[in-house]
């Protein structure tokens, strides 16, 4: 008989003893894999406060492996995967990691944690384990150094660079760098790594170009700006460069701004800060934002149409929303899974396995084999939507090219084409001054590229 | 602009952002009240609240009726609390009802993106967050016409609460229910029906609150987190006083506003987080039961 | 029929003031140490380094989270805030005294944690309960605040975030993930000791004192500035400890975020499921915590699949997380630590019934 003394022991002990006996099932379970299946590991980040932008680039993602599976893989090799929650989260990431890391007797070849605290936790394990980090637009920029950073790659441009074409666009704005003079400029960030990384590209530009440079930090999750916004009114700032995360920070701007009479024309978001997500719950007064894109939004695109059809045809589409299909998330999803495809098939060519699976080694070398120019752009469907680049031995960044956008009240209208920085070699010696520091630290041996 | 009327700009911008973390604090300080329970889960239900509420507008109803189910929505939530997580811990310590609360936040953010999805979405309530053109004309202050609004709001509700609980006979059951519950149910006052008033009280100053919020900044996850803004807020208000949360909101938000521009430049910024926290450590080193809390009498 | 008292004779006070005084506990604990030990050569390398390492390290926090709250009775949400303190204090020593052994490192990082938390437990004098816990959330906030403001603690880094050294003891490195477990084995264990026994001596008890009514104890002769600063101290250093091994064994990088107000939640948790009070019960809880979210992730994505979305798999993870603490929190409030004893009490009588 069932009592309820019995009941207390019972039920937490059979959720225990459950819990013990699946850990061991699944981990050392060999799944049943055959060889012509490419494994990925995808940490997606589908809950919690930056689900918006977790579900978007995510679902862009699996969309386009979904989508190269329908097509007949790659030369042959269907693609499949698994995800696992990280709740952008530092520890979740790492244990999500170590999780995805081995099916079966396949390892996973490529990371992509979406997000710069997600990179850090795991940076230091991927020469270790032969996983490449695809950082796509996030994490540590000096990885750029591939000296340095073998496993480590940022195929669209990071945040140094992106700061450098905004100043530079904002300077074209206000009538040419000497109008810069005396200028203020506000750089309101989230009070975190990520929100100063372009602080020392900043802070050398506005020492060249002569303009006031106030730094004004939001502590997380930045759901109330009035104190920062008050301080910029005061301060008479000309442009505001912000560098938010999280749709709560990024909407509460624009309608701070607002209250404050500050025009949302002088304001410049940062990629991972501008998107509809953010820019819709802020309603008309985000009219006028400019935002930076490393991934242009918009259903036209050859690829997208074709995953529309395709995918979302047969009612494969992973979002549920299709409505979100070519927004800024999605867009960017698909194009950073483009790039693991294209290194994939890089692999499978320079290592003479056209047809078959290869392991982390082979995938690094076909990743810093990356050539995509326009004419592989227009091939995959996406000339527009993702800047041409060329990766090396010791450049593991992509074009650090980026286009101005702006929002209109309803969708984001391309301003530009892909401008680049204006001194690339400036921010370059400042990546390599930078991973060197970090190679002297950990003596670590650069690496010789040719 | 001078320097006295930007002080004046942002200690009154710190008083009206106060109200609306009094807003918030309003729903702990009623279940505390009513209960002795420690709502963790009040952040979790402001958002759960306000979701829902844009949710059906989505569906199509429009304002006037989305906003009546809802509340009821909100009863239910509060019913299913009382009945199901509360009952059953009826007589443990309050660490275990706060661990319980914190578990039930958890189940409600849960449920929320579940039921709506994760998309953040737009309020819009018609008062138009920017700034009040006659006082913007004479003063040179920026005040927004949203939390001017909000203000009002919040002290109207807190008015009509504190004469519900001391004026009325509900109001009464309410307080002796708090007191002793053994010693309310023998004189016959109706525990479970008083319990359900209170949460579904509760849910409603969740989704008023909730509603403002979310026209300031957008319905999303992150204001699960203005739970947090309010805590200090209940400190030094005390967890049982209504006019205390206002009086505590209006502290709470001019110091940290004032600290931010004025105190913060000189420690790098970002000072909001953890100085209204100091402050009500402050507070209750003085006065270990808040501004207007209970004296809290131990027996030895 | 097996555990039984019957035949054991305590001759001397020593034999009588052991912490295991049935021989067949002190088997049990024997059997057990030796295969923690020798665990590393059958576990394959994701069990060590992202369950077995995590697992020890968060009880050991979950340990001084307990002393804390379950023995003395101080409502406390800081945790993770003196963790954080434990991590930066020991990448700060041993990138500035070169040559220092790693564990010489963490125990003193361990004290600088115990530092911060007698500045942060003097409130404790004079408030208490919910306030108290509410009060110590401005420790977690400033602290996290600061460390990641001021530049010296990440070394100046650029990107703020800091990469955890090696761990170098004796000329040695602990690189592989089963060295680094034997690592935080022997400290855990240790650890684990000094707390057991801290806890049934006199401090222990004038924790509890502290706990049941404080002013009673007063009364009788407690310091009460003492001893609820010393609980403060002891936990402080048990989390500091922890905070330093966290980053330096399992996470390998030291960032200030990752010690947030989430993480110090999770260790609440962590003690109250397992059990407040009790040193068994930070093991059994820091387990149940960690495992559950992989375990109801698994289950989720093996029993559905590809076939639901995975939103709202993540958020249905999130939902049955809240249900199963709840749950537990209504069947069995005293923990599994109450579990285990009425097992070992069940195993005293068997094969009979009473």
């Amino acid at each position: 008989m069932l009592t309820d003394k019995m009941l207390r022991r019972v039920v937490p002990a059979i959720s225990a003893a459950a819990t013990f006996i699946a850990i061991a099932a699944t981990s050392t379970a060999a799944m049943a894999q055959e060889s012509q299946e490419q494994y990925f590991g995808i940490p997606s980040s589908r809950v919690g406060p930056y689900s918006a932008m977790g579900t978007g680039y995510y679902g862009g993602i699996i969309d386009y492996l979904n989508y190269v599976n329908m097509k007949g893989g790659v030369n042959g090799v269907k693609l499949t995967y698994d995800e696992c929650e990280t709740e952008y989260n530092a520890a979740r990431t790492v244990e999500c990691y170590q999780r995805l890391l081995n099916k079966g007797d396949q390892k996973m070849v490529v990371f992509d944690t979406l997000g710069t605290p997600g990179a850090y936790a795991v940076i230091g394990r991927m020469a270790q384990d032969h996983v490449v980090l695809a950082q796509y637009g996030y994490g540590r920029t000096d990885a750029a150094d591939g000296r340095v950073w073998p496993w480590v790659f940022n195929a669209a441009g990071h945040y140094w660079g992106q700061i450098a074409v905004k100043m530079n666009y904002i300077a074209e704005k206000e009538g040419g760098v000497d109008k810069m003079k005396g200028k203020t400029i506000v750089h309101l960030h989230i009070d975190t790594a990520y929100g100063r990384e372009p602080l020392p590209a900043m802070r050398q530009i506005a020492k060249d170009w002569d303009f006031k440079l106030i730094e004004i930090a939001v502590p997380a999750p930045g759901l109330e700006q009035q104190s920062q916004w008050l301080q910029i009114r005061k301060e008479k700032a000309d442009w505001v460069t912000f560098w938010g995360a999280g749709s709560g920070m990024n909407s509460t701007a624009i309608t701070t701004a607002a209250r404050v009479g500050f025009p949302r024309e002088k304001m410049f978001y940062v990629t991972f800060g501008g998107a509809e997500e953010d820019m819709i719950p802020a309603g008309d007064a985000a009219k006028g934002t400019y935002v930076a894109a490393n991934a242009a939004p918009g259903r036209d695109y050859p690829l997208i149409a074709d995953i529309l059809k395709v995918v979302y045809g047969v009612g494969k589409g992973n979002m549920q929303n299709p409505e979100r299909v070519g927004t800024v998330y999605y867009n960017r999803g698909v194009g950073a899974a483009a790039m693991w495809i294209e290194a994939l098939r890089n692999a499978q060519k320079i290592h003479n396995k056209v047809g078959k699976t290869v392991n982390g080694d082979e995938f690094r070398d076909g990743y810093e084999a990356l050539d995509i120019t326009d004419d592989k752009l227009k091939e995959i469907g996406i000339l527009g939507m993702s800047a041409p680049f060329k990766m090396s031995c010791a450049k593991h960044d992509g074009s650090e090219r980026f286009k101005v956008m702006q929002w209109d009240g309803k969708k984001f209208q391309i301003l530009t084409d892909w401008v680049a920085a204006p001194d690339p070699a400036f921010i370059r010696k400042l990546i390599e001054d930078s991973a060197a520091k970090y190679a002297a630290e950990n003596n670590i041996t650069p690496r010789p590229c040719s | 602009m001078p320097d006295f009327w930007f002080f004046l700009e942002v200690l009154v911008g710190g008083l009206l952002s106060g109200t609306m973390y009094a807003l918030v604090a309003l729903g702990f300080v009623l279940i505390y009240k009513a209960s002795s329970v420690f709502n963790f889960a009040q952040g979790a239900m402001v958002f759960f609240a306000v979701l829902s509420f844009v949710g059906f507008m989505e569906l199509g109803l429009p304002f006037w009726a989305a906003l009546p189910v809802t509340v009821g929505l909100m009863i239910l939530v509060g019913m299913g609390t009382e009945r199901f997580v509360l009952r059953p811990l009826v007589n443990q310590s309050e660490d275990t009802l706060l661990m319980a609360t914190i578990g039930l936040a958890f189940v409600i953010e849960g449920v929320a993106q579940l039921a709506w999805g994760v998309d953040v979405r737009r309020l819009d309530l018609g008062i138009r967050d920017e700034p009040i053109n006659w006082v913007m004309d004479n003063t040179g202050m920026l005040i927004s016409q949203l939390d001017v609004t909000a203000a009002v709001v919040a002290g109207i509700m807190v008015a009509a609460l504190a004469l519900l609980f001391s004026h009325t006979k509900v109001g009464r059951g309410l307080r002796a229910v708090a007191d002793d519950h053994a010693a309310a149910l023998s004189i016959g006052i109706p525990l479970k029906h008083i319990w359900m008033l209170v949460w579904a009280t509760a849910g409603v100053v969740a989704l008023v609150a909730g509603m403002l919020w979310g026209a300031r900044s957008g319905v999303q996850f992150a204001l699960v987190w203005v739970a947090l803004k309010a805590l200090p807020v209940l400190i030094i208000g005390g967890f049982t006083s209504v006019p205390g949360v206002i009086l505590a909101g209006l502290i709470v938000g001019a110091f940290e506003k004032l600290g931010e521009v004025f105190i913060g430049p000189f420690v790098g910024g970002g000072i909001e987080g953890w100085a209204p926290y100091m402050l009500a450590v402050l507070f209750l080193l003085i006065r270990p039961e808040g501004l207007f809390g209970e004296k809290i009498i131990r027996r030895v | 029929m097996l555990y039984r008292e019957a035949g054991q004779f305590r001759t001397s006070y020593a034999q009588d003031s052991q912490i295991f005084p049935l021989r067949q506990d002190r088997v049990g604990i024997f059997i057990i140490l030796t295969a923690a030990v020798m665990l590393p050569f059958v576990a394959n390398s994701y069990w060590l380094s992202a369950i077995l390492v995590p697992w020890l390290v968060l009880s050991l926090v979950a340990l001084g989270q307990n002393i804390l709250m379950g023995y003395a009775g101080q409502l406390s949400l800081g945790s993770a805030g003196f963790m954080a303190v434990g991590a930066f204090a020991c990448y700060n020593l041993i990138l500035r005294i070169d040559g220092i052994p790693f564990v010489v490192a963490v125990a003193l990082s361990g004290v600088c944690a115990a530092l911060v938390g007698i500045v942060f437990g003097l409130p404790s004098l004079r408030i208490r309960g919910l306030y108290l816990a509410v009060a110590t959330l401005a420790s977690q906030f400033f602290i996290v605040w600061a460390l990641d403001k001021f530049g010296w603690f990440k070394n100046y880094d650029p990107a703020g975030v800091i990469t955890a050294q090696p761990i170098v003891m004796f000329g040695h490195n602990f690189a592989t993930p089963r060295e680094k477990y034997w690592v935080v084995l022997a400290i855990v264990a240790v650890l684990a000791l000094l707390a057991k026994n801290m806890a049934r001596g006199s401090v222990g008890r004038g924790w509890m004192a502290v706990r049941d009514m404080d002013v009673a104890a007063e009364v009788m002769g407690f310091s009460l500035l003492r001893t609820k600063l010393q609980a403060f101290a002891i936990s402080s250093f048990y989390c500091g400890v922890g905070g330093a091994l966290f980053a330096f064994a399992y996470l390998q990088t030291v960032e200030p975020s990752a010690f947030g107000i989430d993480l110090s939640f999770r260790i609440l948790f962590m003690v109250i499921i397992g059990g407040l009070g009790t040193i068994m019960g930070s093991f059994l809880g820091a387990g149940f915590i960690l495992l559950m979210p992989i375990f109801l992730n698994i289950f989720f994505h093996t029993v559905f699949g590809k076939s639901v979305d995975a939103t709202i798999t993540s958020a249905l993870e999130q939902v049955i997380f809240g249900v199963m603490i709840i749950m537990f929190l209504i069947f069995e409030p005293l923990g599994l630590a109450r579990l285990w004893q009425l097992t070992k009490e069940r195993l005293r009588l068997w094969p009979f019934k009473h």
